[in-house]
């Protein structure tokens, strides 16, 4: 196989990255679906429409911004510096950060739709069956909401390993930290070299494929006996 | 009315088959010259020009797939010569049109004193330079580091940037310290734009010798030729130096 | 204000066990302003067409929807107040609640949708068992099945089951047999009966099926556009004649009787009315001696006779006592007394005045024909 150290560094870094902020997103993103499925408030719309923001920015604004903002003089810098954290840009944390911007809509909206499609009724009896509502979201909401969640984690899991203009613009390129899969594919363009590309290229298509395939088979499947 | 619309059609449709437009693919670090030339050049000879700026690697692969270009200023001088190898350039078009020149530099007025001893010093947690494999700038960095005995110093603090370009946006933000970008980018009329910096003596690292190449789109295309021969010519060097290359 | 009447009331203790309510709700187009005192036992109806607050009003008994005016007691306790702005949360009521459509999770089995609410209050708390509610609703052949592959009345029977295993103290149902269609809704009934029978739980039952409500209601609460037109015992509200029930053609009155004979022979139930030498008999299926039974009689098939009538095929020949009377048109409808219960007749003018009716006066009732309620 023509893959060198660095391109399976590339691989696990990545595969590293994505599982992290899948977990993490599946923590922020349920409760702010759950308030967007659930709130009556006038803040709904503002807020969803933040949420889906990544959906249509160009990923290179979304990663000026983290830049600007991460960076020393930035507000969020500022704060990280003054915690003794420092600077998170050219970091792996850095990349976690942007990643979590850049597919939150993919973990909120799957869970938003799901939370919405099961309505208040099962709440309802579950409140009158002595459940609090702790107990009735771990106990109706999640398994009746499990399609959502897979579909939640499977999208945001792909779109994190499909990053690019988030991680070029904060990253620095930096084997083991932040050179992920998809900015060595774009360095061995940039440098001709070609058959690795073919490579890491031909196994990112593959690989999204699959996570396609799978979801649309789960979704014709068995996750549509809901 | 009727026969000025269908030239109007002609016109749009056509575009550059008229032969006085020349689209060229330049260098990103040849962004500034450039755009002080081409409105000279246009004026001079009446032809039009649409300029695409970017990495020389990417150019390389999109003239290989067709890309429409005429002309390519490369910021090295192996791509033109690979191209006209590979039979994508017109032969015996390759010539240097800028030598370019490598500073070090920061965002911070006075972090930099005219001298290489803040980076000596290491007192910094990032250095920016270009890819080397990919930015001839970023090859010439790594040469300067080389000399000086500061590869294995800067090694874990050093960040890349895609492209000349991106690295002096590490840099302005602040969120590398210093880094060595092209001259051009930081310089004009023998001024700093702003921040500080340190020129590097040529001496520490091979020429940035960047060429420029008729390629096969642009063989008959009067407007490219007309290009070349402008670039040679005393108006654009004189704009070239300003922005601190040498010929 | 009547949140004052029940905060000044001297508060009446768990001894007589009422639930006392007043619940004032008001959304665009649509108010419910009631205010409810109902028995402490049996079977509470909640009674009128759609739209008239039924559901808002059980809704707020469960806690599920928080009125802006409240106040709440069950048993002597009280579970919400908006004068103190005390509001005990519906998962912390001891109620059973069965919705018109189940509402079982789908995610879970029969077993584990019964276990759910049951796991969730003390062992202590426990006082009706799983296996008597699958008794009582004959459901113990379901358990392993999802509530997908169950019918209406199966799913109706689980919810109910449901909802008795958590032992509430007060059980709402809101029109558990509304979705049913007549098949399913004659195999609910029954169970319905027996829950009544068998288990000393307050209901409160929504409802817009008059059958329904007559045949299980003990307490008849008439609601019209979010107000309380009228609250009774059933059989007295019945009778009343400013009711729509009594003014309509088919008006009715329902007599508790108890078994006391069968005949094989005929197929006929003879029933004792309480209190009394009477005697009821009606054709029917095979009842043991002593089960309670509903019957009604409606006024139009009741006449009235000053002398026992002998050699009639009637079989039901009632000895009552006229109490009071209203003219309808060009007839009377009276209310004749049957023991503790009431009777309602429907007779010409002519023939009222040729009898020469008085109040006290003792009157033999032939009643055409004893049906049974359903619905």
């Amino acid at each position: 196989m023509p893959l060198t150290q660095n391109d399976l560094d590339a691989i696990l870094l990545t595969l590293k990255l994505a599982s992290l902020t899948t977990l993490l997103l599946l923590l922020i993103g349920t409760p702010i679906a759950w308030w967007l499925a659930r709130t009556a408030s006038w803040l709904k719309r503002p807020i969803g429409a933040i949420v889906a923001l990544p959906l249509v920015l160009p990923p290179t604004v979304l990663g000026f911004y983290l830049l600007v903002s991460m960076g020393p003089n930035g507000f969020f810098g500022q704060l990280t510096q003054s915690l003794g954290l420092g600077t998170f840009t050219f970091t792996f944390t850095g990349l976690v950060i942007g990643s979590l911007f850049y597919s939150l809509p993919f973990t909120v909206q799957p869970l938003q739709n799901a939370f919405e499609a099961i309505g208040r009724a099962p709440l309802e009896a579950a409140a009158t069956l002595r459940a609090g509502p702790w107990d009735s979201f771990f106990s109706v909401v999640v398994p009746l909401a499990r399609p959502g969640f897979i579909t939640a984690a499977v999208l945001s899991f792909a779109h994190t390993v499909g990053e690019f203009g988030v991680v070029l613009m904060i990253g620095g390129n930096i084997p083991g930290k932040t050179q992920v899969v998809s900015v060595q594919i774009y360095n061995h363009v940039e440098t001709m070299e070609y058959a690795q590309a073919h490579w890491l290229a031909g196994g990112m298509l593959a690989f999204a494929f699959i996570v396609l395939l799978a979801l649309y088979s789960g979704r014709a499947g068995k996750l549509r006996a809901w | 009315m009727p026969r000025q619309l269908v030239l109007l059609l002609t016109v749009l449709l056509t575009g550059s088959a008229l032969a006085d437009e020349v689209h060229v693919a330049v260098a990103a670090n040849f962004t500034a010259p450039f755009k002080a030339i081409a409105p000279a050049f246009e004026q001079a000879t009446g032809h039009k020009l649409v300029a695409s700026f970017g990495a020389t690697g990417q150019f390389y692969a999109q003239i290989n797939n067709g890309a429409p270009f005429d002309l390519l200023l490369a910021a090295d001088s192996s791509t033109p010569a690979r191209l006209e190898r590979e039979g994508q350039a017109v032969a015996d078009s390759r010539f240097t049109y800028a030598i370019g020149s490598l500073v070090l530099w920061s965002a911070t007025a006075g972090y930099l004193d005219g001298s290489d001893a803040a980076l000596k010093a290491g007192q910094f947690k990032h250095l920016a330079i270009a890819n080397p494999k990919a930015a001839p700038y970023g090859l010439a960095a790594t040469q300067v580091l080389a000399k000086l005995g500061l590869s294995e110093a800067t090694q874990g603090k050093r960040v890349e940037g895609q492209s000349i370009t991106q690295t002096y946006q590490f840099i302005a933000t602040g969120n590398a310290e210093l880094g060595f970008v092209a001259l051009s980018q930081v310089y004009k009329d023998g001024q700093l734009n702003s921040g500080s910096a340190w020129i590097v003596p040529s001496a520490l690292y091979e020429p940035i010798k960047q060429d420029a190449v008729l390629l096969k789109r642009g063989e008959h295309n009067p407007a490219a030729a007309a290009l070349m021969d402008y670039l040679k010519g005393a108006q654009a060097t004189r704009i070239i130096r300003a922005y601190g290359y040498t010929q | 204000m009547l949140s004052h009447w029940f905060s000044k009331a001297p508060v009446k203790k768990a001894d007589d066990g009422r639930i006392q309510a007043r619940f004032k709700v008001q959304h665009p187009g649509f108010a419910l302003d009631v205010a409810l005192d109902l028995p402490g036992r049996g079977v509470s109806a909640l009674f009128g067409p759609s739209g008239s607050g039924k559901t808002s009003c059980l809704r707020c008994f469960a806690g599920l929807d928080r009125p802006a005016e409240g106040y709440l007691q069950v048993a002597g306790e009280v579970w919400q107040d908006s004068a103190t702005g005390y509001f005990l949360p519906a998962h912390k009521r001891a109620i059973g609640y069965v919705f018109q459509d189940a509402n079982l999770f789908p995610h879970l089995n029969v077993r584990r949708n019964l276990e759910y609410g049951q796991r969730r209050i003390p062992t202590a708390q426990r006082r009706v068992a799983l296996d008597q509610a699958l008794e009582l609703l004959g459901i113990g052949h379901l358990l392993a099945r999802m509530p997908a592959a169950l019918s209406g009345g199966e799913r109706q029977r689980v919810g109910i089951a449901r909802a008795l295993v958590t032992s509430p103290r007060l059980l709402l149902m809101d029109e558990p047999l509304a979705s049913l269609d007549l098949k399913r809704k004659q195999e609910v009934l029954p169970y319905l009966e027996r829950l009544h029978e068998e288990l000393d739980i307050p209901v409160i039952y929504v409802s817009h099926a008059a059958d329904e409500v007559a045949r299980l209601a003990d307490h008849l609460v008439l609601l019209d556009e979010g107000q309380v037109r009228a609250s009774g015992p059933l059989k007295d509200l019945l009778l009343r004649s400013d009711l729509p029930f009594a003014s309509e053609d088919d008006a009715e009155a329902v007599i508790d009787g108890l078994v006391s004979d069968y005949d094989m022979h005929y197929g006929l139930v003879t029933l004792s009315v309480p209190g009394t030498a009477a005697c009821l008999r009606l054709p029917h299926a095979a009842l043991p001696v002593g089960h309670r039974l509903r019957v009604k009689i409606k006024a139009r098939d009741v006449s009235l006779s000053l002398q026992r009538a002998e050699g009639s095929s009637l079989l039901n020949l009632l000895p009552v006592t006229v109490e009071h009377w209203h003219d309808l048109n060009a007839q009377v409808l009276l209310t004749l007394r049957l023991g503790e219960q009431r009777l309602l007749a429907r007779i010409t003018r002519y023939a009222f005045d040729q009898l020469a009716i008085h109040a006290g006066q003792a009157i033999w009732a032939q009643i055409k024909s004893v049906s049974m309620l359903a619905p």
